[in-house]
């Protein structure tokens, strides 16, 4: 028997799994049309290939991934485009997000596909074929697989395949162990190949002995050498990667750190199994199992085409008339759904319906007594109660400091409070106006940068301006001393007045500089000493002039200034 | 928009205050048993003004009254600081020490969860400095014989401050063991001629040792539910032993037994029901250690060197002020940050 880790703290919430696995996984029933959003994944979101009128088929690609972060989206099933949109999808921000509807033709006709075998295969094409079927993490976290099927510099020596679905309600990791478990494990297989793991372990929560059974059992069957069904304890949120990691190796991956860089790599058993499915068969990630379950007649499990909208797969559960909400994921991290309209997204494992009686509102928090109960159950060994302190005084340095972002938002902390306070809101919301502020001050910085260059070009142009106006002042001073004759001023007001004042001064300037030339070629050493009296008189008439010409020059510099500080 | 978690477990502050008064009671019945039913009186005195000194500042700060009275914490200031003080003490003293607590030491700082100071101690601390004779008449126990009040003759007393004709408040009430130690050894006796006196018992004073154990039995069944976490208990009473038992090993005639130290005063009412105050002791693992700690040596050198027979109030209260800095020192390594550097 494997000696297991245990990580700090953990709740034991009711698990209320029963109720969803009384009967097999049951393929959900067609929908009406299916709104499949373009972003399901991590990363960029996906760009339309297809257009509106547009018919495809089950299979096809319907979005391109852009850039390296990023997924394919297919289409579900064969029909015709309706609309290429924006509509509210499943998420957290409640916002509307880019779609593509599709209303289905009934065929439910396929694109050709085939798959390969993943020993013959080079894996940047196994990578790449996993990219292109679109698969991602399965488990929440809804990660790019082909990105995190790959090591850079790291060894990997253990692949932990993640079953332990520790959320209350879910079942349909438990499910899909149970009745597809040698796929599972086979696309287990091909991700350790691709990783070049030593060994997998499976972690799978032991209030699921039929999974463990099942598992184990498809383990000998096809003679899996390298991989180990290890029963961890059920304990809320052991099903987190972090915690899970903990529990089977004993390495702890800080916030930041990518467990490949400790040498563990970690995949749910869905996103296995659709490794399989993409790689063995070509089959794109079409469909998930989705648990339907809470204020239903009968919570069951589904396997569920991408884009089906909440509300007609719920109806094939028969949810209870006072349903007032749905919840997407579990109870404890789960998120409300904007509207049943929403289509299923790669990150849906579960629908609870949600009534007031099954979910009753929390009576009004009191304030925090500071009984650390929450610090006793936190899995990231956070003092949350600090947290919440600094989140509330909005002291984000502080919270910062206190490892805010160390927080998985497990939601345990909230669960045993006594005072009933939402202490995650507090955090998401601290996350939220730290990142908000971080972007303002990246902004900030841009702007200041900006104002700084174009301080820069002004400062610039103005000791251009002033070197003009003394190569000027020079030339003119140059040109008065060479002509006896009085320099013809108001022809040179004119110009100035009417032509562009660059041009002008560049024409004073070349004709000073021409003059100067002249009358240096002609020039007799200068003497100020023991002047005349009609000499003097006549310096004295040199000074004037030139007194005349600054005073000029120096409009003409006002003059264009106020367009140009009209700029940047 | 709601947002997770959408469940939590039903537990409650004013469940969990309740369970804590729940300990209490065995305590209190051996109290009634060996010294008579005058601490009813006293605990229902407190708790009625508590709950209208709670009231009126609630009102007064306008905040949601009926969900702050009812989290029970108002009642347990109360019975806390009904327990520290001699049963006999005057209703009137009663009401003054526990307003004060209520409405100075809690919601003059914000209320429950932002006072840094355990009330019920500050209440404590109050009295003694303004009342200190009052504070010395302690009942003297049953078991001792000798005269002895009806219970209509002590609320007369309580109420009134009459006592039955012919009889004085000294032939009623005894300074409590602790006070008798140090009265004692200063008059030059050894410890060993101290503890034959009558009002000694197995292990402290005679009555005042057997409420002990109910406060310790009481904290016990706290530590099991997990009401109150170990660190605290342990801690402190490590530490009061352990002072003490230095000071008796190097000197036996002139110091206590540490055992003695356990069971006199408030130290097992302070090690369970005191020092857990959550709200007034550090949240972090290291830091119950230290503040109990700290608060267990404080007691000891309070009651063997100080100017008050009992350390616990003050201790508590002294190790109060350094909340803070002992929980920004003791910050645990948060998950996968212990190998090493932050
Ligand atoms: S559980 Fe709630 S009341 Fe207790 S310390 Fe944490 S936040 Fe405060
Ligand atoms: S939500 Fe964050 S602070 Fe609360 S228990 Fe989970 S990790 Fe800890």
């Amino acid at each position: 028997m494997r000696s297991l880790f245990k990580f700090h703290g953990g709740v034991h919430p009711p698990t209320h799994k029963a109720e969803s696995t009384g009967s097999p996984i049951a393929q959900a029933a067609l929908p009406s049309k299916l709104v499949i959003p373009l972003h399901q994944h991590v990363g960029n979101r996906a760009v339309p290939v297809v257009q509106v009128g547009e018919h495809v088929l089950k299979g096809q690609l319907i979005g391109r991934p852009e850039g390296r972060l990023s997924s394919a989206v297919h289409a579900s099933t064969s029909g015709t485009v309706s609309a290429i949109d924006m509509q509210l999808v499943a998420h957290q921000s409640g916002l509307p997000d880019l779609c593509i509807t599709l209303v289905p033709d009934g065929k439910d006709e396929w694109i050709a596909h085939s798959g390969v075998d993943y020993r013959q295969t080079a894996h940047t094409d196994l990578r790449h074929l996993l990219r292109q079927a679109g698969v991602v993490g399965l488990g929440g976290a809804v990660f790019p697989s082909d990105m995190k099927s790959y090591s850079h510099k790291h060894k990997i020596k253990t692949l932990v395949l993640n079953g332990a679905e520790c959320e209350p309600y879910i079942t349909c990791d438990d499910m899909l162990m149970r009745e597809r478990a040698g796929d599972i494990l086979r696309g287990a297989e091909v991700l350790r190949e691709l990783l070049y793991a030593e060994e997998v372990l499976i972690g799978i929560e032991d209030n699921k002995p039929e999974a463990i059974a099942a598992m184990q059992q498809a383990v000998l069957d096809d003679r899996h050498a390298h991989m180990e069904v290890i029963p961890v304890p059920t304990l809320y949120p052991g099903g987190g990667a972090k915690q899970l990691i903990r529990v089977l190796t004993g390495i702890e991956v800080a916030a930041g750190v990518r467990s490949t860089e400790m040498g563990v790599q970690c995949f749910n058993v869905a996103t296995a199994y659709c490794v399989w499915r993409a790689i063995a068969f070509g089959e794109p990630l079409l469909s998930r199992i989705v648990t339907v379950t809470g204020n239903v007649e009968h919570a069951q499990n589904f396997e569920v085409l991408l884009g089906t909208p909440v509300d007609e797969l719920v109806a094939q559960a028969g949810s209870k008339p006072d349903t007032d909400r749905h919840i997407m994921g579990g109870p404890m991290m789960g998120v409300d759904l904007p509207s049943g309209s929403v289509g299923v997204t790669k990150a849906t494992n579960c629908i609870i319906e949600a009534s007031p009686r099954l979910f009753p509102p929390l009576p009004p928090a009191l304030p925090c007594i500071r009984c650390t109960r929450c610090a006793d159950v936190c899995p990231a060994e956070l003092q949350p109660q600090d947290l919440y302190w600094f989140a509330k005084a909005k002291d984000f340095g502080k919270a910062q400091e206190y490892h805010l972002f160390d927080c998985i938002e497990c939601g345990a902390c909230a669960y045993v409070c006594p005072s009933h306070i939402p202490l995650v809101q507090y955090y998401r919301f601290a996350k939220s106006e730290i990142w908000q502020r971080e972007r303002e001050s990246q902004a900030a910085e841009l702007a200041r940068e900006r104002h700084e260059f174009r301080l820069m070009r002004i400062e610039r142009e103005k000791q251009e301006k002033a070197e003009r106006l003394a190569q000027k002042e020079k030339a003119a001073l140059a040109a008065k001393a060479a002509a006896p004759a009085p320099v013809p001023e108001p022809a040179i007001a004119v110009a100035a007045a009417t032509a562009d004042p660059d041009d002008t001064l560049q024409m004073r300037i070349d004709a000073a500089v021409a003059r100067a030339k002249e009358q240096a070629a002609a020039a007799h050493p200068k003497n100020t000493d023991a002047l005349t009296a009609e000499q003097q008189a006549e310096i004295a008439a040199i000074e004037a002039r030139r007194a005349k010409i600054r005073e000029m020059a120096a409009h003409a510099g006002a003059d264009d200034e106020p367009p140009k500080s009209n700029q940047g | 928009m709601w947002s997770s978690p959408f469940i939590t477990q039903p537990s409650s502050v004013s469940q969990i205050m309740l369970r804590v008064l729940l300990a209490l009671i065995p305590g209190i019945a051996l109290y009634v048993w060996y010294f008579g039913p005058a601490i009813l009186v006293s605990i229902a005195l407190a708790s009625a003004t508590a709950l209208a000194t709670e009231a009126v500042m609630l009102k007064l700060r306008n905040r949601p009254i009926k969900p702050f009275l009812s989290d029970n914490s108002a009642l347990l200031t109360a019975w806390l600081l009904a327990l520290s003080i001699p049963p006999l003490a005057p209703w009137w003293m009663v009401v003054v020490g526990t307003a004060f607590a209520i409405a100075i030491s809690k919601h003059l700082y914000g209320g429950l969860g932002n006072n840094p100071f355990n009330p019920a101690m500050i209440g404590y601390a109050v009295l003694i400095i303004s009342f200190p004779v009052h504070m010395t008449h302690w009942l003297t126990p049953h078991a001792l014989g000798g005269a002895e009040l009806t219970f209509g003759e002590q609320l007369g007393y309580i109420f009134n401050g009459a006592l039955p004709a012919g009889l004085t408040l000294d032939a009623v009430t005894m300074a409590t063991p602790l006070d008798t130690l140090k009265t004692q050894l200063h008059l030059g006796l050894s410890v060993d001629n101290i503890r034959d006196m009558p009002i000694y018992g197995r292990l402290a004073g005679k009555g005042s040792e057997m409420v002990a154990v109910g406060f310790a039995i009481g904290g016990l069944y706290l530590l099991f539910i997990r009401i109150i976490s170990w660190h605290l208990p342990v801690a402190f009473l490590a530490a009061l032993f352990a002072t003490a038992g230095v000071f008796h090993l190097v000197d036996p005639v002139h110091y206590v037994t540490p055992l003695f130290h356990w069971f006199s005063g408030a130290a097992m009412l302070g090690a369970f029901f005191i020092l857990t105050d959550p709200v007034t002791s550090p949240t972090t693992p290291r830091g119950k250690l230290i503040f109990a700690a700290g608060a267990g040596l404080l007691t000891y050198l309070i009651r063997a060197f100080g100017g008050y027979p009992d350390g616990m109030a003050f201790a508590t209260l002294l190790m109060n002020i350094c909340v803070p800095l002992i929980d920004a020192w003791t910050q645990p390594k948060v998950f996968g940050k212990k190998g090493g550097g932050k």
